[in-house]
């Protein structure tokens, strides 16, 4: 809301006359800008999600009719042994590979900001994001093979016992968060890097002629001035994180055993492999859920939504 | 995902409002002629069956058959949304753990009338296959196509450098408690990474270079290719009856024994563990010389004998607890989508690929086993011809010796339950006792 009016009072004085109060007129051109990203926030958000909503009440195996059992489904949920096992595989995904990525990309960041000023440098760190996510899996699929990867061909040419990266249950989730921190690791250097460029020089001039240190400038002015921009990159990447799907379905499947069935991956096997499209709908409700919360809490927390340059 | 059903449902609406106005013109004449869709999951059987499709249409000038092939993977989904969105081909290659569902849900055609009409000899195809496609309620869902079973393939160069001579491989004997000669002879060709035999004292478990006997998978629930021919032996069934079990017997002590051996090998080193199989597939390890022995189905036969550089031997499954060998005994078959605009046509599709005219086209191409007995036998003679005994293979079809594909409803729920489980009984996470917990889970399904 500050924001707006503050926007206002700038367009004001820069017109140096009031602004037209918006007339009844303007709502019809208003819609047609809108009306494209509308259309596709209903046609392929709003519905799909109520219909998600009320499936999830219902039994439902695609062929056929949804019938409703009402809460049936949570309830099962709540005692789905499977269900509790993939809450805690993927929070244990999300905390690896959000730690590494921001911390790698933090440190990225500030590099390409002080250092590499090269727009090769800048886009080479781009590089992996540019591949699909499958390509990615699948390449780290073959390099980390326990028989025939190369990755294991030079530890066991060190001398080391080769490492079962995708079918032991200690490496499984390990492994595809790494995976995707490599993947992902440039672009959210990219975002942070802008949000390092939005915070302006002279802010840093001073703090150097008052004498203070890499460290304290790092802590009393880079942090603090980049926390909204950090505040939405982390709410975007945990957001991207919990949905970890493609990189499970292309090589460990959920397996071995349980170890690597994490919630989006589960919620496809019921829904789409077992035809239980209520359970699996239940599921992802959850899901959104527990999406909406994180959201939220980091907000609040991080006070993404207000910014301490002024 | 969304956009892609939006669209579907889209042509289903246009679909709906074109067969309207066809009923209007006199639909039963189209339902005779036009194209109809065909789709299958083997590329090695593709070019056999795109001929089947030429020949029919010289047969039958006025119906036209559009072969597609899409990969396992894909194909069920696909399938799905076909139905769904009333865009399924009008004939498919169907599968034994997946048509029951599709006849819970109306989804494909009873052929009925059709055999009955068409005089179909069902007796023309071996034994049991047209069994295996007449579903709960008593009626035919599928015309069978093939079949397969399980045989050992060898690499020869190893075994022989190993002292083991085919007849030896061809005699092999299995219990689950010391496991026959098959354990002595899986011990046997293990060498580990300083040349010392898995049966020889010093032997070093924790680095092998060769097994004994290569690892697919943990099985699942059913071990067709993994453990089934052994359990198959010790009298033990996967379900109370089949086809159409309600009941399972993951909890039988002889089971879980003979389970029990089987991922001892891995322990003792003869085979490799879970946790390195997943990635590189079997048959690639066999050829990188990695394995020894590998329990295999036939539609296998092309890719093991076509490795360059490597001789491959097939031997029978082991002679096992009741003295005669074992293997699981699968047919596909070509069923009828329930929503096809051309149900007459399809029908005369699906007879002719039943048919010994299409089989014994299949059958020359030496690629899978046709179900019609004659054209099996000139699918035998066409494998002799490229050199290769696939004898291992019908003998136990001959021999009365197969047993069938447990069919049961609900067969995905049940994968959903056995396959963790399973797995970590073969890695050495649980013993085979902890199936029982397993299997309660499986018979909770049909109460």
């Amino acid at each position: 809301m500050t924001t707006l009016t503050r926007n206002a009072t700038a367009a004001e004085r820069t017109l140096g006359r009031p602004v037209r109060r918006r007339g009844q007129s303007d709502m019809k051109v208003a819609l047609f800008f809108i009306a494209p990203a509308m259309i596709g926030f209903i046609v392929f958000y709003l519905v799909p999600t109520l219909r998600g909503i009320y499936l999830s009440f219902t039994e439902y195996s695609i062929l056929g009719d949804p019938t409703w059992i009402g809460t049936a489904n949570y309830e099962a949920i709540g005692k789905d042994p499977l269900f509790w096992n993939a809450l805690a595989v993927t929070t244990q995904y999300v905390l690896i590979n959000i730690v590494l990525q921001t911390a790698l990309a933090l440190g990225l960041a500030l590099l390409m900001h002080r250092v590499a000023k090269s727009t090769l440098i800048r886009g080479t760190l781009l590089l992996p994001y540019l591949m699909a996510n499958v390509i990615a899996a699948l390449l780290w699929f073959w390099l980390l093979d326990y028989q025939i990867g190369i990755v294991n061909y030079f530890i066991d040419a060190l001398g080391m016992p080769k490492v079962a990266f995708f079918g032991s249950e200690e490496w499984a989730i390990p492994t595809q968060a790494l995976i995707n921190t490599w993947r992902h690791m440039g672009y959210t250097a990219l975002l942070i890097f802008a949000g390092l460029q939005a915070i302006p020089g002279h802010v840093y001039e001073v703090a150097n002629l008052d004498g203070a240190s890499p460290w304290q400038t790092f802590r009393k002015i880079t942090m603090p001035l980049l926390r909204p921009v950090l505040a939405l990159v982390l709410i975007v990447t945990i957001i991207g994180s919990f949905q970890v799907f493609d990189t499970v379905a292309v090589t460990t499947q959920g397996g071995p055993v349980n170890a690597s069935r994490v919630l989006q991956f589960y919620i496809y096997q019921k829904a789409f492999t077992e035809s239980d499209f209520g359970y699996g709908s239940a599921l992802a409700v959850i899901l959104f859920v527990i999406l909406a919360l994180v959201a939220f809490i980091q907000m609040k927390f991080l006070k993404g939504n207000e910014s301490d340059l002024d | 995902m969304n956009k892609k059903k939006a669209l579907g449902s889209l042509a289903a609406a246009a679909a709906a409002v074109l067969a309207l106005s066809a009923c209007g013109n006199g639909g039963s004449a189209e339902a005779g002629k036009g194209e109809i869709n065909y789709w299958l999951w083997d590329a090695n059987q593709l070019p056999a069956y795109k001929q089947c499709a030429d020949d029919f249409h010289k047969a039958n000038p006025d119906i036209t058959v559009k072969v597609t092939q899409r990969g396992w993977d894909d194909y069920w989904g696909t399938l799905t949304n076909g139905f769904v969105a009333g865009t399924a081909p009008d004939v498919f290659t169907d599968h034994l753990a997946k048509y029951p569902e599709f006849v819970k849900n109306k989804q494909i055609l009873a052929l009925d009338d059709a055999v009955k009409k068409d005089n179909i000899d069902t007796g023309a195809y071996n034994s049991g296959l047209a069994d295996l496609w007449v579903g709960q309620d008593g009626k035919r869902y599928g015309l069978p196509k093939d079949w397969d079973t399980i045989a050992l393939f060898y690499n020869k160069k190893l075994a022989a450098d190993a002292g083991v001579t085919p007849e030896q491989m061809a005699s092999l004997t299995w219990n689950p408690q010391d496991g026959g000669t098959y354990e002595k002879t899986i011990a046997h060709l293990t060498v580990d990474k300083n040349g010392k035999r898995g049966d020889e004292p010093g032997f070093d478990k924790d680095n092998v270079a060769v097994y004994g006997l290569g690892l697919n998978g943990s099985g699942s629930g059913q071990g067709q290719t993994e453990w089934s021919y052994l359990t198959g032996t010790t009298g033990w069934t996967h379900t109370d009856k089949n086809p159409w079990g309600t009941h399972f017997n993951y909890d039988d002590p002889k089971f879980q024994q003979s389970i029990d051996w089987f991922a001892g090998l891995a322990q003792k080193g003869y085979m490799p563990k879970l946790e390195t199989t997943v990635g590189a597939s079997m048959a690639d390890t066999f050829a990188a010389g990695k394995s020894v022995i590998n329990a295999h189905g036939s539609w296998m036969i092309g890719q093991y004998t076509g490795y360059k550089d490597i001789q491959v031997g097939i031997a029978p499954t082991p002679t096992g607890v009741n003295g005669k060998r074992s293997s699981m005994y699968n047919g596909l078959a070509d069923s009828i989508y329930a929503g096809t605009k051309k149900p007459e046509a399809a029908v005369k599709w699906v007879e002719y690929l039943g048919s010994a005219a299409c089989q014994d086209v299949v059958a020359s191409k030496a690629v899978v086993f046709p179900a019609i007995k004659s054209s099996a036998d000139k699918a035998v003679d066409a494998f002799k011809a490229k050199g290769v005994d696939v004898t291992p293979f019908s003998q136990q079809v001959k021999d009365g010796t197969t047993f069938l594909f447990p069919i049961a409803d609900k067969a995905a729920k049940v994968d959903g339950i056995m396959k963790p489980a399973m797995d970590a009984v073969v890695s050495g996470k649980a013993p085979a006792s902890s199936l029982t917990q397993a299997n309660d889970q499986v018979n909770a399904l049909f109460k």
